[in-house]
């Protein structure tokens, strides 16, 4: 979750009554992490740059909306989750896969197949544009379902119930993904990090 | 007083809520017990927890200049047609 500005609340208060500097530096502060999500989220480059547009574009839109309950940030990651979805289930056509679809609950899926320990620190093993590209590469092989709710939990750190808000689902369909998202990446990444590789 | 056996199955199916903290102490407190007799469930239970941090703290990288610039005139298109 990014770092949120001290006056953020004047700053939409003052976007809201059309000042187009103010709503800048909104931008500013959060475009890098709406990309990303929708990135992460529809796995595709041409889609996320049409959700980051559609995500403040829609905000602009609806300022007079927001009505402060929550963080900014998080009133945008609504609305780009929405546009993100939306995208995949587009692109996917017959073959979406969606969101609610109970997932496979028998506990032999949740074996791990690999176990070897990891070295202390593993990220130094790698650059830092290097690692990125590992942790990217790793939640785009997983399958939406998963890769959503492990964005929103665990990058932007949402609570289960936010998480499960958003995506409308159920607190108990949020843990289970989390917890196969969480696994199927250890052992994604468990090639790169294992001791003695580097 | 509540004693029970904790299979290595059972650090699986908890080890999410272990991990958030948010797991009974009763449980919490058998499956330490089972993760110092277990080496295997220890290796998958700390390299899950490296795994969550590692992505928590990845900062996402900047916008590409290209996508910045996109996202600018799309809004400044919006403000000409609002204003």
């Amino acid at each position: 979750m990014p770092t949120h500005l001290d006056n953020e609340n004047v700053l939409v208060a003052e976007a809201r009554a059309g000042n187009a500097e103010s709503f800048a530096t909104l931008i500013n502060q959060y475009d890098r992490h709406i990309y990303r999500l929708a990135l992460n989220i529809t796995g595709n480059q041409e889609d996320a740059e049409d959700v980051l547009q559609e995500t403040f574009l829609k905000a602009y839109s609806n300022l007079g909306r927001f009505q402060g309950d929550s963080r900014f940030y998080t009133w945008l990651v609504r609305i780009a989750v929405n546009e993100a979805l939306m995208k995949l289930r587009k692109r996917r056509g017959a073959s979406w896969v969606s969101l609610d679809e109970p997932v496979e609950t028998n506990d032999r899926s949740l074996t791990p197949r690999e176990i070897e320990d990891w070295a202390d620190n593993p990220e130094q093993s790698y650059a830092k544009a290097e690692l990125q590209d590992i942790l990217n590469y790793a939640v785009e092989k997983m399958e939406p379902q998963f890769r959503t709710v492990f964005m929103l939990r665990d990058v932007e750190e949402f609570s289960t119930e936010e998480t499960a808000k958003m995506l409308g689902l159920s607190v108990p369909a949020v843990k289970s993904r989390l917890l196969r998202a969480r696994l199927k990446l250890r052992e994604r990444l468990n090639k790169y990090f294992k001791r003695g590789r580097r | 007083m509540r004693c029970r056996t904790v299979k290595c199955r059972d650090v699986i199916r908890e080890l999410s809520e272990y991990l958030d903290g948010e797991l009974d102490a009763t449980l919490a407190e058998d499956l330490r017990r089972h993760l110092q007799d277990c080496e295997d469930c220890g290796i998958v239970v700390d390299t899950t927890r490296k795994t969550i941090e590692m992505y928590c703290n990845m900062e996402p990288a900047p916008l590409p200049k290209d996508v910045k610039r996109r996202l600018q005139r799309a809004l400044e298109r919006k403000l000409r047609l609002k204003g």
